[in-house]
């Protein structure tokens, strides 16, 4: 099981802060990930429906969406970043 | 030799004092010459905002300001780094976020400030979302181009 953890409008559409999750073996990159995240449901469809401006961080930090996901313990799945 | 490197690094929901973060940094130090501060403060837009609400990623937010802050340290042989930044509902009028950059000479400080608030800006994990005066919820604000230009400026 992994960890996911979501931010800002993700985590609105997405209807939670966080979830575990069974992650199948075929799914490998971050952009894998969100692929499949999609197929979840409508609220993951409606939260992921341009998967290029998710941004992700793998155990906290950030990833492409070219990363292997093999490993990690948390991903993290948020909006561009608006602070400062 | 320079005295050792002072770095603050702080993610909270009460408000902070920038003379008191400006005199901890530079208490008993006589190898800086420059501070240099920003201070950024949450705008009512015209009175159509009545708050901001700032999400943050728990342990990310600050261990990404300490990445930055640490690349800003190296950078500009920075001596001392100070950074803070809010979280939770900000009225207008109300800091957001402070940094502070001391180094021996100016252009060093003011430098080390402008690379670590392009940063934060696009790489700390912190999400704004409006509150109207009306009392809708304005939505989340949108990431700017021009901030991701002005982090590229640095390369």
């Amino acid at each position: 099981m992994t960890k996911l953890v979501y931010f800002a409008w993700v985590r609105e559409r997405i209807g939670k802060p966080e979830e575990e999750l069974e992650i199948p073996p075929n799914v490998v990159t971050v952009r894998d990930l969100l692929n499949h995240l999609k197929t979840l449901g409508e609220e993951y469809e409606n939260a992921l429906q341009y998967p290029e401006v998710i941004r992700v961080a793998l155990n906290q930090e950030h990833v492409e969406h070219s990363e292997a996901i093999a490993g990690a313990r948390e991903i993290g799945l948020f909006p561009p970043m608006t602070g400062g | 030799m320079p005295e050792a490197v002072i770095s603050t690094i702080r993610v909270q929901t009460e408000d902070f004092e920038l003379q008191a973060e400006v005199a901890a940094l530079t208490a008993g130090r006589h190898d800086i010459g420059a501070v240099v501060s920003f201070s950024g403060l949450c705008r009512d837009e015209q009175g159509a905002l009545s708050a901001l609400e700032l999400e943050h990623y728990p342990g990310m937010a600050e261990a990404e300001m300490r990445r930055i802050g640490g690349i800003a340290v190296e950078r500009f042989s920075l001596l001392g780094l100070t950074a803070i930044h809010r979280y939770g509902k900000i009225l207008p009028g109300e800091n957001i976020v402070l940094v502070i950059a001391a180094a021996p000479h100016r252009q060093a400080a003011f430098d080390g400030a402008n690379f670590v608030m392009d940063f934060l800006k696009t790489s700390a994990p912190f999400w704004k979302k409006e509150h109207a005066v009306d009392g809708t919820e304005g939505g989340w604000v949108s990431a700017k181009d021009a901030d991701g230009e002005a982090q590229d400026k640095w390369r």
